[in-house]
C-alpha cells in the first residue's frame, strides 16, 4: 500500500498540473553548457600549469611553450560565451 | 515469515518492472510526473528489498530451519556472526544482496542527482531498474532464498573455510564494488541514450565509480587475506577464476578513473571511456555469473545449475545493448582534441589504459578459455599459474613505471630535456636501490629486482610531489610545513589522494616481489623433537594438543622457534575438524609476523599421522606484510580522493547554474 502511495505521489501531489512535460535544455542550453565545459578546463589546465611550474614539476621551457595556447582556448572560451548562439556556434560545441 | 519474504520479493520486481517500462515511456514521451513516478518506483524498491533482507537475516540468527536456505547453509552450533554471513554464502542469498545493494545504490545515486542532471536521470532510472529487474526475477522465479519444507533437526552447517572473520567482510565490500559500477553504467547509457553526452554524467558519478572501485579493491585484499591465513596452502592469490573475477571489474574500472582524466581535461577519449564503463559493468556480471553459476567446477555443472543460463543470456543482452548503444552514438562522441605527442600525460595515461585493457583481457582469457575447451572438446584445459605470472610481469612491470612517469609529464606535450631535469632524482634514487639491492644478494630474481629498482623510482616520484607542491604552497601562502602540507592536500584531493593511492600499489608491489620471488621454503615429516631449518629459522616440533569446542575439534602441533641462535616463540599449526557440516576439516596455518622487518614465518602443517609425526611445510615470507599495509594506504588514498571538495562543488553549481539561468556568471 504504502509502495503504491510513492509511486502514485507524483500524481497525488499534482492532479492536474500546469505542464506535464519534462524540462530539458534546448539546442542553446546545451551550446552553453559545452561552451561553459570548455571554458573550466582551459581554466584548469592553466591553473595546474601554473601550479606544476611552481613547484618545478614543469620546466620553464615546457611552461612558455604551453602557457600561450592555453591562455588562448581559455581567452576564447570565455569570449564565445558571451557571444549570441550565432556566432559562438562556431566554438567548441558537444 | 517465508511469506513476507516472498510476498516482498513479489513487489520488488513489480516495482522495478513499473520503473523500467514507466521510465522509458516516461523518457521516451517527456512525461515529467511519469518519469517521477518511475523514479519513486525504484527508490521504493529498496525498502520492499530491504523487508525481503531483514526476513531471511532473521530465519539465518533464529536457525529457523524451515527455510531450505537456512537448513542448507547453517546449522545450530554456528556462531551468529556466521550464520548471518551466511546470508552471501549461497546463490540465493547473494542474488538478494546484489538485489538490495542495487536498488539502495540506484535509488540514492537518482535521488542526489534528481537536480543537478535531470533530463539524464530520466533515462538513467530506467537502466538501473532493467539491471534490478533481471535480478528480482531470478529471486522470484528462479532461486528463491525463501522455499520452504518440513525443517529437519539440525542444518548443513556452513563451510568451514567461510567460518573467518574475514568472510564477514569480504563478499559484501565485493558485492558493493560489482554493483556499484551499475551505477557508472547507468549514467553513461542514460548518457547515450538522451543524447546528452557532455561531461555531466562523469561528474554524477565520479565518487560511485571511486567507491565501487575501492570496495572492490578492499575485498579483494581482504579475500587475499583470508586465503593467506584459511586456506592454508602458504600464498594469498592462486588466479582463481573466482579471484580473477573480481580482478577483472577492477583492472577496467582502474582504466576508467585514468582516461576519465583525460576526458575531463582534454576532452578526447569520449568513446574509449563509455566503452570501458561497460567493459567493467560486464566484467562484473561475468564475475557474478562465474561464481553463482557453478561453471568454473565444470561445464555440466553449469548445465545443472538454474542460474548459468539466464546469466549467460542478460550479459549477451547488456553487451548488445552497450555495444549497439555506443555505435548509435558514435557522432555525438568525436573528440574535438588529438593526441599532440607520443611524450605527454594524456599518453602516458593511454599507455597505462592499453596495459591495464590487455592485463584485463588476458586474465579474461585465461579464465573463460577453459571453459570453452570443455564445451567444445568435453575436456577443460587448465590455464595455470606460469601464464598468468608471466602476463602480470609483462604488464604489470611497464604499468608499475609509468605510475612514476605520468605525474611527471606535462599535458600536451614536454620536451625532453625539461623531462631529463625532472626525472634526475627518481632515477637516480632507482639506480641506487637497483646496486644496493645487488650488492645485498637481491639479484638473485630479475623480475623481483626490476620490481624493486621501479618501486624505487616511483616511491621517489611520490615523495618529489609533496615535497615541490608543499614548498610551493608554503612560498605562495607563506604558511608552515605541516599547514601547507594539508592544505596541499585539500586543495586538490584527487591528485594527491591518487598519489597515495599509488603508493599503496608500491607497497603491494614490493610485498608481491618480495614474498613470492624471495620466499624460502623447506618440508619435511617430523616426529616430536625433530627440527627443522629455513631461511635462518630452526623449528623444533614439541608435541601435539587437541581442544574441542562447540563447533569442531581443533588438533595443533607446538613448535618452539629460533633465530639466530635464541628461542623466539611458540607457534601453532594444525586442523579444525568441524561437527557440522560433520567430518570437514579445515587447515589452521601457524603465522609468525616481524613487525619490523615486514617478514611472516608461516607453518602449515598438512598432514597429522596417528603415530604423532606431522608433514610440515614451512615458508619465510619478507615483506608480505607490506601487501596488508598497502590496504590500509589504499584505503586512505581512496578516502582523501573521495571526500567532498566545496571547492570543487561550488565551481560545478557556478557552471550548472550560469547554464540554467541562460548567461555566463561573473566568477
Amino acid at each position: 500500500m504504502l509502495c503504491v502511495v510513492v509511486v502514485a505521489l507524483p500524481y497525488l501531489r499534482e492532479p492536474q498540473p500546469s505542464s506535464d512535460r519534462l524540462e530539458e535544455p534546448d539546442a542553446a542550453g546545451r551550446r552553453r553548457l559545452a561552451l561553459a565545459e570548455e571554458r573550466d578546463r582551459a581554466l584548469a589546465a592553466l591553473k595546474e600549469l601554473e601550479f606544476d611550474h611552481r613547484t618545478g614539476t614543469i620546466s620553464d621551457d615546457d611552461y612558455r611553450e604551453l602557457v600561450g595556447p592555453l591562455r588562448r582556448d581559455a581567452a576564447q572560451a570565455l569570449k564565445a560565451l558571451e557571444l549570441p548562439p550565432a556566432v559562438g556556434d562556431q566554438s567548441p560545441t558537444d | 515469515m517465508p511469506e513476507l519474504g516472498r510476498a516482498a520479493l513479489i513487489v520488488s520486481l513489480g516495482l522495478v518492472v513499473f520503473a523500467l517500462v514507466a521510465g522509458a515511456a516516461a523518457a521516451l514521451t517527456r512525461r515529467r510526473r511519469l518519469a517521477l513516478s518511475a523514479r519513486n518506483a525504484l527508490i521504493a524498491s529498496f525498502g520492499s528489498t530491504l523487508v525481503a533482507s531483514a526476513v531471511l537475516a532473521t530465519a539465518l540468527v533464529r536457525h529457523d530451519f524451515a527455510f531450505e536456505y537456512v537448513a542448507s547453509h547453517t546449522s545450530r552450533a554456528l556462531p551468529t556472526r556466521y550464520a548471518l554471513s551466511a546470508f552471501w554464502g549461497g546463490q540465493e542469498g547473494s542474488l538478494l544482496l546484489w538485489l538490495l545493494v542495487l536498488t539502495g545504490l540506484g535509488g540514492l545515486a537518482v535521488w542526489v542527482n534528481r537536480k543537478k542532471a535531470r533530463d539524464l536521470v530520466v533515462w538513467v532510472v530506467p537502466v538501473i531498474a532493467g539491471v534490478a529487474t533481471f535480478f528480482a526475477f531470478m529471486l522470484v522465479v528462479v532461486a528463491s532464498p525463501f522455499a520452504t519444507s518440513a525443517p529437519p533437526p539440525d542444518g548443513a552447517g556452513l563451510n568451514p573455510s567461510l567460518q573467518n572473520p574475514y568472510m564477514v567482510a569480504h563478499p559484501p565490500l565485493l558485492y558493493l564494488g560489482y554493483v556499484g559500477l551499475t551505477i557508472p553504467f547507468a549514467f553513461a547509457m542514460g548518457a547515450l541514450l538522451s543524447g546528452r553526452t557532455d561531461e555531466r554524467w562523469i561528474v554524477a558519478t565520479r565518487r560511485w565509480t571511486l567507491i565501487a572501485w575501492t570496495a572492490l579493491g578492499l575485498g579483494q585484499l581482504l579475500g587475499a587475506h583470508w586465503a593467506y591465513e584459511e586456506v592454508g596452502w602458504g600464498g594469498y592469490y592462486a588466479w582463481d577464476p573466482v579471484e580473477n573475477a573480481a580482478l577483472m571489474p577492477w583492472l577496467a574500472a582502474t582504466a576508467y578513473l585514468h582516461s576519465v582524466m583525460i576526458q575531463e581535461k582534454r576532452g578526447m577519449l569520449k568513446v574509449w571511456n563509455v566503452v570501458l564503463v561497460s567493459l567493467a559493468f560486464c566484467l562484473s556480471l561475468y564475475g557474478t555469473f562465474l561464481t553463482r553459476s557453478g561453471v568454473i567446477n565444470s561445464i555440466h555443472s553449469f548445465a545443472q545449475s538454474p542460474l548459468g543460463g539466464w546469466f549467460l543470456g542478460f550479459i549477451v543482452v547488456v553487451t548488445v545493448f552497450s555495444v549497439g548503444l555506443i555505435f548509435y552514438r558514435l557522432p555525438l562522441l568525436k573528440a574535438r582534441t588529438r593526441l599532440e605527442s607520443l611524450v605527454s600525460r594524456e599518453a602516458t595515461f593511454l599507455y597505462n589504459n592499453l596495459l591495464l585493457v590487455a592485463l584485463c583481457l588476458t586474465i579474461l582469457w585465461g579464465v573463460t578459455w577453459p571453459i570453452l575447451s570443455e564445451a567444445l572438446n568435453g575436456e577443460a584445459r587448465v590455464v595455470g599459474r606460469p601464464y598468468y605470472d608471466f602476463f602480470l610481469r609483462a604488464f604489470g612491470l611497464p604499468l608499475l613505471l609509468l605510475m612514476g612517469i605520468g605525474p611527471l609529464v606535462a599535458w600536451r606535450r614536454a620536451s625532453l630535456r625539461g623531462l631529463a631535469k625532472t626525472f634526475a632524482w627518481p632515477v637516480a634514487a632507482s639506480l641506487v636501490t637497483g646496486v644496493v639491492l645487488i650488492a645485498l644478494g637481491a639479484g638473485s630474481s630479475t623480475p623481483g629486482l626490476i620490481a624493486y629498482t621501479f618501486s624505487a623510482f616511483v616511491l621517489a616520484t611520490i615523495v618529489l610531489e609533496f615535497v615541490r607542491g608543499t614548498r610551493a604552497r608554503r612560498a605562495l601562502a607563506g604558511e608552515p610545513w605541516p599547514v601547507a602540507f594539508s592544505s596541499l592536500i585539500g586543495r586538490n584531493r584527487r591528485r594527491y589522494g591518487g598519489y597515495i593511492v599509488h603508493a599503496a600499489i608500491v607497497l603491494l608491489a614490493i610485498g608481491v616481489a618480495g614474498s613470492s620471488a624471495y620466499q624460502h621454503v623447506n618440508e619435511a615429516r617430523l616426529k616430536p623433537g625433530q627440527t627443522l631449518a629455513v631461511g635462518g629459522y630452526l623449528l623444533t616440533y614439541q608435541a601435539l594438543a587437541q581442544t574441542k569446542n562447540a563447533n569442531a575439534t581443533e588438533v595443533r602441533a607446538v613448535l618452539d622457534v629460533r633465530h639466530g641462535g635464541t628461542t623466539i616463540g611458540t607457534m601453532r599449526a594444525g586442523k579444525n575438524v568441524y561437527t557440522a557440516p560433520a567430518g570437514d576439516v579445515s587447515n589452521e596455518v601457524g603465522i609468525r609476523t616481524n613487525y619490523l622487518t615486514g617478514e611472516d614465518l608461516f607453518v602449515i602443517a598438512e598432514q597429522v599421522y596417528g603415530d604423532g609425526s606431522v608433514d610440515f611445510r614451512v615458508f619465510v615470507k619478507p615483506l608480505v606484510n607490506l601487501i596488508w599495509l598497502a590496504g590500509l594506504v589504499f584505503l586512505l588514498g581512496s578516502v582523501i580522493a573521495l571526500w567532498p571538495d566545496a571547492r570543487e562543488e561550488r565551481r560545478l553549481a557556478l557552471r550548472y547554474g550560469e547554464v540554467e539561468a541562460g548567461a555566463p556568471a561573473s566568477s
